[in-house]
């Protein structure tokens, strides 16, 4: 009898050595991958850096300023649109959950998050490369829209739901008129859910390769014409880590670090703002 | 003064009917904006629908320049690193799940190991991608010379190992926050009956999350099928299937989306196009529905 109860203990305390093994076990390929691109990219990154646009093979020095610039420009456009959309969006589906627009448009939004990114590139590229007959950043930041919306109305919808209707209660009950409410308490209230939920966007399409594959494709030079091909920092890793040069893949090693800090400090921050955001509530 | 407070409550009634609309209005454009990516897809891709025909998915020839298109070897290069991925990826995203749900949900090592977990994630794929092709495939280079395969070091494998360690966080964030929502008052009774930690764990939590844990591994599924960037920088690119079991694993293939993130820039006439469109459509569908299905299960679990 004490036998078996030895068996079955020593069976739990294996099992359990087991979990935590493999649960920490993958956190090693992150920790990795991220000490090689620092290590990598840290070296490459100066003023000069983010200030120039690459230069020929052969040529020392050559930044990365035209995939800087691009990628801002175009994530901004991006945002422009979608923030305000998605945060409409978002109202209206946390407000009227049981409609029957509510049903479907929550269901095009679990669509929208399921669509592959090569996917959505693929189709601007027919709804606006095509028309206009060029590649242009319009059609890339178009793209990082379609691709931001989902995860702005998904945040914005959980954080108001979980506001307490009390709240909207007492700002009728006082005679406000319905749109001031939502402007000036309900949306107030959950400003922090909202926000990181930007922020989360943000992070997720600044990293987007393939949809700008084909609608924004890559530009060597600065440009700001929006009409025109634009280089952007995930397109730009691209290019320079499948070539076959050295001085290439530096350029390369520095873009990803450039990259990869944008995307650290906007999740860690995002991270800092919930934990706030929790506490509060 | 009073016709003054009139005006100004008109005035708000007005602005507040132009607001609702305005709310219905974004509802209704979300749905124009996914009602329109189909419409674009399917009649996009009719061209190709209409030479190919059932073939298409079938056939085992992709060759642009006779304009002949099968997606076949495609289909099986998608299809194969997905599933290895993913069951390279089922034990850790189960390890985590039941350890940060079961053993230690609350603490400072808890949070970190779940934020780090949530950082895998966020790290963009052409990061992973850039990374496997200067570090892990020259490893894989290495041990494929050891074991006596053709060293190639990109290939099926080498995508698949990366792609599992990108999709864990989706599977393991869902089956972490399903495992703390099983009732303790379940476990309790287990406890009370003897039971060690293992085997509550076992007859207790698994049975009562199983559904909920599936739908977490599809959502994974459906995140690996659409991968694009890491794979095709992977994966070699070939347009044929190899022909032995040890070539289509350590060997290059091709995958859907990789397929297109080659070729869309290059396809010079309509049928090319438009056979590319379609290996679009079919992608397009097989997430969706794989991501709705689990959408479904999980709704449906945390309702219960």
């Amino acid at each position: 009898m004490d036998a078996r109860i030895g068996i079955r203990n020593t069976k739990s305390m294996l099992f359990k050595g087991l979990i935590i093994f493999l649960a920490f076990l993958i956190t090693l390929p992150l920790i990795v991958v991220l000490l090689y691109i620092i290590k990598q990219g840290v070296t490459q990154v100066n003023w000069h850096f983010l200030t120039h646009v690459p230069t020929p093979v052969g040529e020392p020095g050559g930044g990365i300023a035209n995939a800087l610039v691009g990628s801002l420009l175009m994530v901004g456009m991006a945002s422009v649109v979608s923030i305000p959309v998605g945060i409409l969006t978002g109202i209206y589906l946390s407000e009227n959950p049981h409609t029957k627009l509510a049903y479907w448009s929550g269901l095009c939004v679990d669509v929208l998050q399921g669509v592959p990114s090569i996917v959505i590139g693929i189709v601007v590229y027919l709804w606006i490369v095509k028309p206009l007959g060029s590649f242009s950043a319009i059609a890339g930041s178009c793209a990082l829209a379609i691709m931001m919306l989902p995860i702005v109305i998904r945040s914005t919808e959980q954080t108001l739901r979980l506001l307490p209707p009390s709240l909207k209660e007492a700002a009728l009950s006082l005679g406000v008129p319905y749109h001031r409410v939502i402007i000036k308490v309900i949306v107030p209230c959950g400003f922090a859910g909202i926000l990181s939920g930007i922020m989360l966007s943000v992070a997720r399409i600044i990293g987007e390769t393939a949809p700008l594959l084909f609608t924004a494709l890559g530009n060597s030079y600065l440009s700001y014409a929006v009409t025109k091909p634009m280089e952007s920092l995930p397109h730009v890793i691209y290019t320079y880590a499948t070539s076959p040069y050295d001085d290439w893949h530096n350029l390369a090693w520095g873009a990803s670090f450039i990259l990869l800090m944008f995307v650290l400090i906007l999740n860690i921050t995002t991270k800092l703002i919930t934990r706030k955001w929790n506490i509060q509530l | 003064m009073k016709n003054k407070r009139l005006d100004l409550s008109y005035s708000q009634m007005k602005w507040e009917t132009i607001f609702r609309r305005l709310l219905i209005f974004m509802g209704v454009v979300l749905v124009l904006i996914v009602v329109g990516i189909l419409i674009t897809l399917i009649k996009e891709s009719i061209p190709s629908v209409k030479s190919s025909g059932f073939g298409y998915l079938w056939s085992k020839v992709w060759d642009p320049v006779q304009n002949i298109y099968g997606a076949y070897p495609f289909l099986i290069g998608t299809l194969l690193t997905s599933f290895i991925a993913l069951l390279l990826s089922i034990p850790f995203s189960y390890a985590v799940s039941i350890y940060l749900g079961e053993y230690n949900p609350k603490g400072w090592l808890s949070n970190l190991l779940k934020n780090s977990i949530e950082l895998i994630a966020a790290v963009p794929s052409i990061i992973y991608g850039f990374w496997g092709l200067f570090v892990l495939v020259p490893i894989i280079r290495q041990i494929e010379t050891k074991i006596g395969v053709a060293p190639y070091g990109i290939g099926v494998l080498t995508a698949s190992l990366v792609l599992a360690v990108m999709i864990i966080p989706y599977a393991a964030s869902l089956g972490i926050t399903l495992i703390r929502m099983v009732p303790s008052a379940l476990k309790e009774g287990a406890y009370a009956l003897g039971a060690t930690r293992f085997e509550v764990i076992r007859s207790v939590v698994m049975p009562y999350t199983r559904t909920g844990l599936f739908a977490g591994v599809l959502l994974s599924l459906g995140r690996a099928l659409g991968e694009t960037m890491a794979v095709t920088m992977l994966i070699g690119n070939t347009p044929t299937l190899a022909h032995n079991f040890k070539d289509l694993i350590f060997g290059p293939s091709n995958t859907m989306a990789s397929v297109i993130a080659n070729e869309f820039t290059e396809a010079d006439h309509e049928q090319y196009l438009s056979a590319l469109v379609e290996l679009g459509l079919v992608l397009f569908f097989v997430t969706v529905i794989i991501n709705l299905i689990g959408k479904r299960i999980i709704t449906r679990f945390t309702n219960n």
